[in-house]
């Protein structure tokens, strides 16, 4: 089961070193982790996209929730959510494949942030199917360079919020 | 708060944490200096409230500090310099946090600014000590010390206990400070809330269940006694005549004399205990975590019965068994509230468990526990256990080691009060049991305090008989020689076909000799005929060390013993009988 799990917590050094020390600790799995501070300063905000079965992910919120800094968390799995990431993709782009590729960012609705003689460097954000999917249609036009995905950050949908 | 004008004190970062300890009632602080400490050691020295307590090894520092917790649920404080001390203290910091021991340890660091350089007797102490500790911080402004040694206190004491470590680079206590000293009386913190009491609801659930029960168990661990929740314990169990059987963490939270006690369960665990967790239809767990040590394989886990678990720690719940009526909550609160619906339940609300204690009593009549005596010439391990009981009348504080003695100790020392057993159970941890009986002795000079421990065990903190002259501590030492690492020997007996790989100890010291060396009293017991007049001798010399070396049956094994993968009930119970 692929979870969600967002995490309010005291913006504090070490407190992102006991989240990924306990996951490696008792063998649970990381796919993404995306942290930053909220408006609150003293807050950062982390989403953690993990996967095991119920007993598994009961513990890992359990687990979560007993570390100290950790404020609050919800499964965003759980209710309806929206969910996105970024992807940041450099790929080699000559002749004709300089227009396939554009027609892929353009279904895809990503932008070329960058152009050079021979390469572009793409911008696409969504859900995670979404930058895999695209990620395979370039593959049929043209050579990866690079990716740079940034891992997954979400919301509930709707009037709940995870805020103090 | 300690001064009455207006303007607070200004003090040194050192100062500043001396009396912050002092403010939480600190009398002993146990540890070993070095060069990042000596601000705090010049501190500790210029007052006189603190006494410190100077080990020779930094691993007795965390486990006196540690006894000290067990024996009175306050935190225990540890001093260790930076670098090796502070990692010579790691086995200790996981000690305490396996079995949730409340302990403050402070651990001197590098000057600020040399921090990440590799500078001398420099390392990542909050990296090292993550895994094995409730919380850590650092200090970053020698200003905020009062408040983070509130919130250490706070931390390690309240919800599911553990150690606390807190990381003091070195210019933060310099001596040429000036800072204002406010102790906090209160803390909140708004990410950290232990739950306060259970859910009603749940509660009520769970009595009814229990008094429908046929066939009932109480299985009560350490969190009864971590809780303080003895007494009630044994007032709802009596209320419901149910039977209460104790893990190795538990003893002593349940009078192991009464007569409803079955006693310890588990993989050493008494037959009747096993055979009655095995058969329940109604698992009331108390401040239990399903340790596999307990359940054997979880899958075979009692089949037949219904789990209600109280405990205060929500991912002690389903964790390894599946619970059916779960209630999180500090034990003591939620047992009164038991009891209090228990006395309003009518009597005919209550099922009749007459056939039960028929059950109980056979499987009892079977007296597994029995050990042949007849056949040798040598001490048994557990009649030197058993006459200790006896001497002492079995309201001794009994510390030990990890082996086949920690079994003995506890199967046949009957604990029938809280906070007497302590042991080391979830890290197993050999040399454990002098230092702990040192931490229990020093605040408990009237009592009895009895290590039980192996001849390979006691050599891994035996420095510390210098630590016990220098502090007139005189404990008794009740060493089990049976010549082997004696636990190891077992399972290789059982397991391996006897190929006794790297067990036998045959250069053991001269253990009479060591003892005296030290300047204690040493006394060799051979054979059983020197076994209450040897005992009697010990404990008669009320203030000396009495180091005693008993030689006992090499070849003994700890039964019961749970057969590996099977159910509770799937037990060894002699080298020949099997369940
Ligand atoms: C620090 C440490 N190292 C190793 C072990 C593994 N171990 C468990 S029991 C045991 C043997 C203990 O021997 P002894 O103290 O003589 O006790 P006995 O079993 O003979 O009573 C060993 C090596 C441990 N528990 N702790
Ligand atoms: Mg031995």
């Amino acid at each position: 089961m692929r979870r969600i799990i967002s995490v309010l917590m005291e913006n504090e050094s070490g407190a992102l070193s006991r989240v990924v020390g306990l996951f490696a600790q008792r063998g649970y799995n990381i796919d993404t982790l995306t942290v930053a501070p909220t408006e609150d300063p003293s807050l950062s905000r982390m989403t953690l996209v993990t996967h095991g079965n119920e007993r598994v992910i009961e513990q890992i919120t359990k687990q979560l929730n007993k570390l100290i800094e950790v404020v609050k968390l919800v499964d965003l799995t759980e209710g309806s959510h929206v969910e996105r990431e970024l992807l940041l993709i450099k790929v080699r782009a000559t002749g004709a494949q300089r227009e396939e590729v554009k027609r892929t960012v353009d279904i895809f609705r990503g932008q070329i942030v960058d152009v050079m003689p021979n390469a572009y460097t793409i911008q696409l954000t969504g859900t995670s199917d979404k930058l895999d999917a695209f990620i395979e249609s370039v593959i049929n036009a043209t050579t990866i360079m690079e990716v740079v995905r940034s891992g997954v950050s979400g919301i509930a949908r709707g009037e709940k919020t995870l805020a103090l | 708060m300690s001064n009455s004008d207006t303007s607070p004190e200004l003090l040194s970062g050192g100062e500043l944490l001396m009396r912050s300890l002092q403010e939480e009632g600190v009398e002993h602080i146990y540890g070993y200096p070095g060069g990042a400490v000596l601000h705090i050691y010049d501190a500790l020295y210029r007052q006189d409230k603190i006494k410190h307590i100077l080990v020779r090894h930094e691993q007795a520092a965390t486990h006196m500090a540690d006894a000290y917790a067990r024996a009175t649920g306050k935190a225990g404080v540890v001093l260790l310099t930076s670098g090796p001390g502070a990692t010579n203290g790691v086995t200790g910091i996981a000690t305490a946090h396996m079995d949730s021991i409340p302990m403050v340890v402070l651990t001197g660091q590098v000057m600020s600014w040399l921090i990440g350089d590799d500078a001398f007797q420099e390392t990542d102490m909050l990296g090292i000590s993550r895994p094995v500790v409730k919380h850590s911080m650092t200090v970053r402004d020698p200003m905020d010390i009062p408040i983070i040694i509130k919130k250490a206190f706070h931390i390690a004491q309240t919800g599911r206990p553990g150690p606390v470590l807190v990381d003091i680079p070195k210019d933060m206590t310099a001596p040429n400070g000036q800072f204002p000293f406010e102790y906090p009386d209160k803390i909140k913190m708004r990410s950290y809330n232990p739950v306060q009491r259970g859910h009603s609801g749940q509660i009520k659930k769970a009595v009814a269940e229990l008094l429908q029960a046929k066939k009932p168990i109480i299985y009560a661990g350490g969190g009864v006694i971590l809780g303080r929740a003895s007494g009630e314990l044994t007032e709802l169990a009596k209320m419901l005549n149910f039977p209460v059987t104790n893990t190795l963490m538990g003893l002593g939270g349940y009078p192991a004399t009464d007569r409803q006690s079955v006693g310890m369960l588990g993989m050493h665990g008494s037959y009747e205990a096993n055979m009655a967790m095995h058969n329940a239809d109604c698992i009331l767990a108390v401040g239990a975590r399903f340790d596999d040590r307990v359940t054997n394989a979880a899958s075979k886990f009692c089949p037949h019965a219904k789990i209600i678990q109280i405990d205060i720690d929500p991912s002690s719940i389903s964790k390894n068994v599946n619970v059916d009526i779960p209630i999180v909550g500090p034990v003591r609160s939620v047992l009164k509230e038991m009891i209090g619906m228990v006395q309003q339940s009518e009597a005919n609300e209550r099922a009749n468990i007459d056939l039960w204690w028929k059950d109980i009593t056979s499987w009892r009549g079977r007296n597994a526990s029995a050990y042949r005596t007849d056949d040798s010439l040598l001490l048994k391990p557990q009649a030197v256990v058993e006459k200790l009981w006896e001497l002492t009348n079995g309201d001794a504080y009994i510390t030990s080691d990890v082996g086949q003695h920690q079994m003995f100790a506890a199967q046949y020392y009957k604990f029938d009060k809280p906070n007497r057993w302590i042991n080391s159970g979830g890290l197993g941890t050999m040399g454990f049991g002098l230092p702990a009986a040192m931490g229990v002795k020093l605040n408990f000079p009237d009592s009895e305090v009895v290590c039980i421990t192996g001849e390979g065990s006691i050599q891994m903190n035996i420095q510390e008989l210098s630590t016990c002259k220098q502090y007139d501590l005189p404990v008794k030492i009740l060493t089990l020689n049976n010549g082997y690492l004696g636990m190891v020997k077992q399972w290789q007996d059982l397991n391996y076909e006897s190929r006794y790989s790297n067990i036998y100890l045959d250069s053991l010291p001269d253990f009479v000799k060591l003892a005296e060396a030290y300047g204690h009293v040493g006394i060799r017991i051979e054979k059983p005929s020197d076994l209450d007049g040897g005992l009697r001798e010990a404990l008669a010399l009320k203030d000396r060390l009495v180091f005693l070396d008993v030689l006992v049956e090499p070849t003994e094994h700890v039964y019961p013993m749970q057969v590996p993968n099977g159910s509770m009930c799937d037990m060894l119970l002699s080298k020949t009988e099997r369940t």
